[in-house]
């Protein structure tokens, strides 16, 4: 099969054509820059550059000014830039590649095993849990609570739920999995800070990396799922009868396969975890504090810090492009693997 | 949860048929329950903080917050908090101020009943009838001819829209934009052009800002006396006016920052699509003389409608919980214009009226559900006829 990629002959724009092409890409190409620019030179504005209207040129409109760099970095703020930076780099590294193991067995589970999950398992795993809820806010302790529910849930699992023979398909787990997605943030940011504060874990590390390898499951799952299920099956078989274990199988031929696919995977999650606000801004503190929040904290009661601001995005924006350079190939090619079947 | 798994494809060797060795018979053990370790971590991770949290929420928004000496308590309302939006005190920041329609709005709901009129009819008439289905076609009918009312009588001129009204128009205008511009790029990109990398980089950027930090460089990039387009605002004397003061130009800032972030998601997945089309059909096309305009329409677009339905899926999804562009460009003003509904259950939550908070999450819920599943089902069903 031919691609478009590979094709020179047809369709090599006329010249008129390829001034219109350079013109529209190139009115976007500003669309997007200026508002970059911006950011840029007001990073290098002193105050009253920024409100005494507008300045375009450094050096002819304005005088540049380290002040706002120095201020972040090397200033009184060393320490406030230096640990939500250092926060916002190991939550969202660990937590993305949480995500993107755990959602890859469970994506790869789902194109190679077939699941039968009972609707009246379900249903009794969904009233259980509500019980345990009610009994916890009726005041009994929260431990006896959710003992008692297993046990009912396993009682009730022998004798209750074997009776409904109605089962769910693969198909349904996965929509299961990508409706997690339309649930707002705002719906369930409150349960969670509420379980993190049981579990004395908020402002910490581990909760935020918990919240978000739960936000960003799905959207691994639904990414690579479609990716595992473009690889031939025929290699799984030899490896099989060679005798390495399902594991083995998974880590050495199946992973290595999908390179393209996890590494586009990974580089969304990792901007969707790098920018979170509003988990964030529920679960941590100052310890955990994320550089989304140290943005928005520039909004002090003078007004907004613009300059900053402008350093703080700047700095916040460097690696994911460094990132997005590296893999352009692999984002264009593992996306379209992932969505094209959906 | 008890799940009955059945193997496909390879299936573990090495058990039963020779006399086993205690590795091999541990192996085989291991091998044995392979679906089921491959799948529960995800599974516990998505029970643990979707389903919790979804059922506490759903419990919360049936309760209303006290503070009582030492802490405080979560009284049982029942439907008070949801009473309250649709019928109550809050009905005019949800549902927006009604008024009798301009007649073009009664033009368009005529339309939209008409239409789905039709729709019953056709399925009704056709050869997959039945019962199920027409109670489901019915449900769905009842609801889109209720927004469309709603629409049509909050977007009269004496009527206001409220916070549902506001978030579907914020959704349906961007996803609109977002993907024709998308898709134009993207097709101009697919070109063998120097210079397409620099372009494909570029575009990426603004996806990769983050969304406050983008909120801010719009409020500052907008404001007429110290922006950078402040000499345009002065040509046209509207300098010394403000965009933010009129409902119709802050819900247009608000937009348009959100057109410049996600615009490149839609480009990229769009571009990648393109670059994998075969081009033998094109080719055969050309040779038969078919013209630019022709092949799109007959054979790319086509081509790219599956990644097309699965993109705008997602994208929908996200695009209803917008909330910092808003809060921050605009803080929901002039009055409540411009706030979207996760932004209304912000508002509310930071008046510690937790339980109306979690009522219009679920409310909101509801909404993204329907949309999202009706729009899943009709995708489905018009990609197994073709």
């Amino acid at each position: 099969m031919k691609l478009w990629r590979q094709k020179q002959s047809i369709f090599t724009p006329s010249p008129v054509g390829l001034i219109t092409t350079y013109l529209v890409l190139g009115v976007w190409a500003f669309v997007v820059l200026f508002p970059l620019y911006w950011i840029v030179i007001t990073s290098f504005k002193v105050p009253i550059d920024v409100d005494g209207g507008p300045f375009y040129v450094p050096f002819v409109d304005f005088k540049p000014s380290l002040h706002a760099w120095q201020y972040i970095l090397i200033g009184d703020l060393q320490n406030d830039t230096f640990r939500p930076y250092r926060n916002t780099v190991v939550v969202s590294l660990i937590s993305s590649t949480l995500a993107l193991f755990l959602g890859s067995t469970a994506a790869y589970a789902l194109t190679r095993f077939k699941y039968h999950p009972r609707v009246g398992t379900i249903l009794m795993f969904i009233g259980c849990v509500v019980l345990s809820i009610i009994a916890v806010t009726l005041g009994a302790p929260w431990q006896v609570a959710v003992a008692v529910s297993i046990v009912l849930f396993l009682i009730l699992l022998q004798t209750v739920a074997r009776r409904f023979k109605r089962a769910l398909a693969n198909h349904d787990i996965a929509f299961w999995m990508i409706s997690q997605r339309m649930l707002p943030p705002v719906a369930v940011v409150i349960p969670i800070y509420i379980l993190f504060q049981r579990l004395g874990m908020l402002d910490t590390w581990p909760a935020l990396i918990i919240a978000y390898v739960g936000a960003n499951l799905p959207i691994v799952i639904w990414l690579m799922r479609d990716y595992f299920q473009s690889i031939p099956i025929e290699l799984e078989e030899c490896a099989a009868i060679d005798g390495a274990s399902r594991y083995r199988t998974f880590w050495s031929i199946v992973l290595p396969l999908s390179l393209p696919g996890l590494v586009a995977t990974f580089l969304f999650v990792l901007v969707f975890t790098w920018n979170e606000y509003l988990l964030a801004l529920f679960l941590t503190n100052a310890n955990a504090q994320t550089m989304p929040l140290t943005v928005a904290a520039q909004n002090a009661t003078r007004g907004p810090q613009w300059w900053y601001m402008s350093v703080l995005i700047l700095i916040m924006i460097v690696p994911v492009i460094g990132m997005a350079i590296a893999l352009e190939r692999y984002i264009a090619r593992g996306m379209l693997i992932g969505a094209i079947k959906g | 949860m008890s799940t009955s798994v059945t193997t496909q494809g390879p299936t573990p060797t090495g058990s039963g048929l020779e006399a086993p060795s205690r590795i091999a018979r541990i192996q085989a053990r291991l091998d044995s329950v392979a679906g089921s370790a491959f799948i529960m971590p995800a599974v516990l991770v998505v029970l643990l903080l979707s389903i919790f949290p979804l059922i506490v929420s759903l419990y919360v928004s049936l309760t209303r917050l006290q503070f009582v000496k030492g802490g405080f308590q979560l009284t049982f309302v029942g439907l008070d908090n949801y009473a309250k939006l649709v019928v109550g005190i809050d009905k005019d920041h949800f549902l927006g101020v009604f008024s009798n329609p301009a007649p073009i709005g009664w033009l368009l709901f005529g339309l939209v009943v008409v239409w789905l009129a039709v729709w019953l009819a056709r399925f009704v008439r056709g050869p997959n009838f039945s019962i199920g289905g027409l109670v489901s076609r019915l449900f769905s009918g009842l609801v889109i001819s209720a927004g469309a009312w709603l629409i049509a009588r909050t977007l009269s001129p004496e009527g206001r829209p409220g916070t549902v009204v506001v978030t579907l128009i914020y959704v349906f205008t961007g996803l609109v934009v977002q993907y024709v511009l998308g898709l134009c790029l993207a097709v101009l990109c697919v070109q063998q052009i120097p210079g397409r990398r620099f372009f494909r980089v570029v575009f990426l950027l603004p996806m990769m800002i983050t969304p406050v930090g983008v909120a801010y460089l719009f409020r500052m990039l907008a404001d007429t006396s110290k922006g950078p387009f402040y000499p345009v605002w002065d040509m046209l004397g509207l300098s010394n006016t403000s965009w933010a003061t009129n409902a119709w130009s802050a819900r247009a800032a608000v937009m348009i920052g959100d057109i410049w972030q996600w615009t490149p998601f839609m480009f990229i997945v769009l571009l990648a699509a393109l670059e994998s089309q075969s081009v033998e059909a094109i080719e055969a096309a050309v040779v038969d003389g078919a013209n630019r305009w022709q092949i799109f329409w007959a054979i790319t677009l086509p081509g790219i409608l599956p990644v097309s339905s699965t993109l705008i899926l997602i994208r929908m999804i996200e695009a209803f919980k917008i909330m910092d562009l808003p809060n921050i460009l605009t803080n929901g003003g002039p009055g409540t214009a411009t706030e979207s509904l996760t932004l209304h259950a912000y508002t509310i939550w930071r008046t510690l009226d937790i339980g109306g908070s979690a009522a219009v999450a679920y409310m909101l819920l509801f909404i993204v559900t329907f949309v999202g599943v009706s729009y899943a089902n009709e995708i489905r069903r018009r990609l197994s006829e073709a």
